[in-house]
């Protein structure tokens, strides 16, 4: 469908009989839904019953399915520049769109990495040129991500940097951090960090547990996370910086998470989608696509956390999307590449959350879409008359079975291949303009 | 009962019937071994390649004994040495060799599952020798040959294992075997050196050593690694011997008819006192090394068995 201008007139369009999925006001409900000029312009209980109200306008019967901001993915790894053979503007931004992915945070951990404001203007140009979805990129916090030097966070933000983090380098040097985390709150710069003890991770590529020791391989404990959540939450404390936790996975971190959050710091957390729908045991015969940094961990840890996005203790879900070629997969488990590919299938992972009753579909778009548009002061993530017209319309229901090969992202390392899954994105708009679907 | 496996890449997925069957044929092996003619025709025509990731001495020296003496061309590659060097993955190296079409491939890898992904890719028969810290199968088979000669049985016996059991494949091998076959482990070391969730395996688990021992039927020992002794995970190599060291003090405390394993190579003097290793009452050290060609010529001829009636399937 292309959406046609009449006169002068905005472009418009009607959405009608759709499940509409407000996670601002945590609604589930029928009603219409009103697009003029790339923005939301009203909501309604049901379709006007004027008919000149319909003049002129696109309208769209969306059949009872669910119409929901579009997603807000805070961490997408796009391998450009340095690994454009395992994915590109182009590929990712394709496959986000297929996902209900409106909007794509990108990570800077590339190769070079995203530490300067010349780099960063590359990123910018070969995204608005190649990809159909927002691209919103983040940068460095140290030069290199060696954790030495701070980036020119001043100019990075004004070139449009969205956030700071050196990924999973851990800036293991506290002094650094702290000068890092100081410098970003006069800027009002959020800073994401990676809680992971380096010492006590060292090596390892599973959690440890019964699991790991049988198979033999080098694991850490989940402790590591907390270890390193606590000393990031000390200097949040110390500098009144923005922080937010890329991935909190395990139990024991939770109520830390809690009691920095009543006690006022500017902190908030995100969960990738992996640990929240698979567990340590998934790994079975060392499947490498269900290698993640940080490891999958115990079904008791993933409950917790899906618990802890109930709650809204955790904020956000994320893809984590990581592209790692066959090559650098299929190696030995120690040996292979950490990550997994993920824009295309957040939402039907997601759904088994839906599915199995652990969460309804506005508290899954709090955290897919509105929490992450907030922490990042954008003004995605809503229903509401104003908001941009980020779309996602989906079928909850529809079944299918996954084949990694029909993936949209040049890379196929998805932990979900052949798994049976429930729902499909039918349509996704950016700004009113539809990137997905017929 | 049947082997019906295509691999023996681990004590894991063997069923107690197998197990005893491997162990059934190993004998009728350890008779030939002992006799004027040790040479067999299980294995003629067939090609075996000993493709070694890691250093090895008797493992290696012990397969390629097998196999010569069951008639195959044996083949020794030291992969230490050779390709991996130049960056030529273990999945290339895998397609290579099955280029050169062998019916056997004995392969020992520092990574833990390295040998599983292998055996994925290649259209013969694999035997892992080892890999990481994951399992070492033969090795299981020959202490269970060597116990089952000792002891008359496998089940209900009291049998510990003793020194780093976290970074052992041969702990990991053997604890899958004795509880598939029904016998008591317990499992002694320092904290340091036990693997995380040890205590969900359904063994005992001691750090006192004469605790442990008590009323053992078998002393299983292991090797402990020189570069894990320099107070990374144990203080020292005289405390540990202090502690965990096998004297005949300690074995003082296990049954009186107990036996005295180690997988060998020892350090004698850090895991296990010299004379005590040599006891030939005690110690069947040299008997586990002759046990040890015996399982392997009978999981080879087993696998070799299999490999002339099961139509080959190709992955790669």
């Amino acid at each position: 469908m292309t959406i046609q201008q009449e006169g002068t007139r905005p472009m418009t369009t009607l959405f009608t009989n759709a499940r509409l999925i407000d996670p601002e006001r945590g609604t589930d409900t029928i009603g219409a839904l009103l697009v003029e000029g790339g923005e939301i312009k009203d909501i309604l209980p049901h379709a006007p019953d004027d008919p000149e109200m319909f003049r002129a306008r696109n309208i769209l019967d969306c059949e009872g399915k669910c119409l929901a901001p579009g997603i807000v993915d805070i961490g997408v790894k796009v391998s450009e520049p340095g690994e454009r053979h395992k994915e590109s503007f182009g590929t990712a931004g394709f496959a986000a769109a297929a996902g209900g992915v409106t909007t794509m945070v990108t990570r800077p951990d590339t190769t070079p990495a995203i530490d300067s404001p010349e780099v960063l203007e590359f990123v910018a140009r070969r995204a608005n040129a190649d990809s159909p979805v927002r691209v919103l990129p983040m940068a460095a916090l140290t030069k290199g991500r060696e954790g030495r030097e701070m980036v020119e966070i001043g100019f990075l933000r004004d070139a449009g940097a969205v956030a700071f983090t050196d990924c999973d380098a851990v800036v293991t040097n506290t002094k650094v951090f702290a000068r890092c985390l100081t410098y970003a709150r006069s800027l009002g710069a959020l800073v994401i960090a990676h809680p992971q003890d380096p010492g006590l991770s060292d090596g390892a590529c599973v959690t440890s547990g019964k699991f790991a020791s049988l198979k033999g391989l080098p694991a850490v404990s989940p402790m590591a996370e907390r270890m390193a959540l606590d000393r990031d939450l000390a200097l949040v404390e110390m500098t009144g910086a923005k922080y937010h936790a890329d991935q909190i996975t395990s139990a024991r971190a939770l109520p830390r998470l809690e009691r920095a959050k009543a006690n006022g710091l500017d902190v908030t957390a995100g969960v990738s989608i992996h640990h929240l729908t698979l567990n340590e045991t998934d790994v079975g015969d060392y499947r490498t696509f269900f290698k993640v940094k940080p490891p999958l961990r115990s079904e008791d840890d993933r409950m917790a956390v899906v618990e802890a996005v109930a709650s809204g203790l955790i904020d956000v879900i994320s893809s984590m999307h990581t592209p790692q070629d066959e090559e650098s997969k299929r190696l030995p488990f120690e040996e292979a590449a950490s990550g997994a590919v993920a824009l295309e299938t957040l939402l039907p992972a997601a759904m088994r959350l839906f599915h199995a009753g652990h969460l309804d579909l506005p508290t899954l778009w709090r955290a897919l879409s509105l929490n992450p548009a907030k922490r990042l002061g954008l003004a995605q993530g809503r229903l509401a008359a104003g908001a941009p017209a980020d779309l996602v319309l989906f079928d909850p229901d529809a079944p299918f079975v996954l084949d990694r090969f029909k993936l949209r992202s040049k890379s196929k390392n998805t932990p979900f291949d052949g798994a049976r899954m429930e729902g499909k994105v039918l349509s996704t708009w950016v700004g009113g303009e539809r990137v997905f679907g017929a | 009962m049947d082997f019906r496996h295509r691999h023996l890449l681990g004590i894991e997925p063997l069923a107690p019937a197998e197990i005893t069957t491997i162990l059934d044929l190993a004998e009728r092996y350890v008779e030939l071994n002992r006799g004027p003619r040790k040479h067999a025709d299980a294995l003629a025509g067939l090609t075996q390649i000993n493709m070694f990731f890691e250093n090895s001495t008797r493992t290696q020296a012990s397969f390629e004994l097998a196999g010569q003496r069951l008639g195959a061309d044996v083949m020794n590659m030291q992969m230490q040495a050779s390709s991996i060097k130049k960056g030529e993955t273990l999945i290339d190296t895998a397609m290579t060799l099955n280029a050169m079409h062998p019916d056997l491939l004995v392969v020992r890898h520092p990574h833990s599952g390295a040998v599983d992904l292998l055996a994925q890719k290649v259209n013969c028969a694999v035997l892992n020798a080892g890999d990481g810290r994951h399992e070492h199968p033969t090795q299981a088979l020959l202490d269970a040959l060597t116990i089952r000669r000792a002891k008359g049985r496998l089940h209900r016996l009291n049998i510990a294992i003793c020194g780093d059991i976290a970074h052992s494949r041969v702990a990991r091998s053997n604890i899958l075997l004795l509880g598939k076959m029904e016998s008591r482990i317990r499992l002694i070391g320092p904290p340091t050196l036990m693997p995380a969730g040890v205590a969900d395996w359904g063994v005992e688990v001691y750090d006192n050593m004469r605790e442990g021992l008590a009323g053992a039927d078998v002393v299983m020992m292991l090797r402990l690694q020189k570069e894990r002794m320099d107070g990374a995970f144990i203080p020292s190599e005289r405390e540990y011997y202090h502690r965990y060291g096998l004297d005949a003090e300690k074995l003082g405390h296990a049954k009186d008819d107990a036996i005295v394993m180690h997988p060998g190579p020892m350090n004698r003097g850090v895991e296990i006192d010299g004379t005590l290793a040599d006891d030939i009452n005690r110690s069947v050290i040299q008997e586990q090394v002759e046990m040890g060609v015996a399982v392997r010529m009978a999981a080879m001829d087993l696998l070799a068995r299999n490999l002339r009636s099961v139509p080959q399937e190709v992955t790669a």
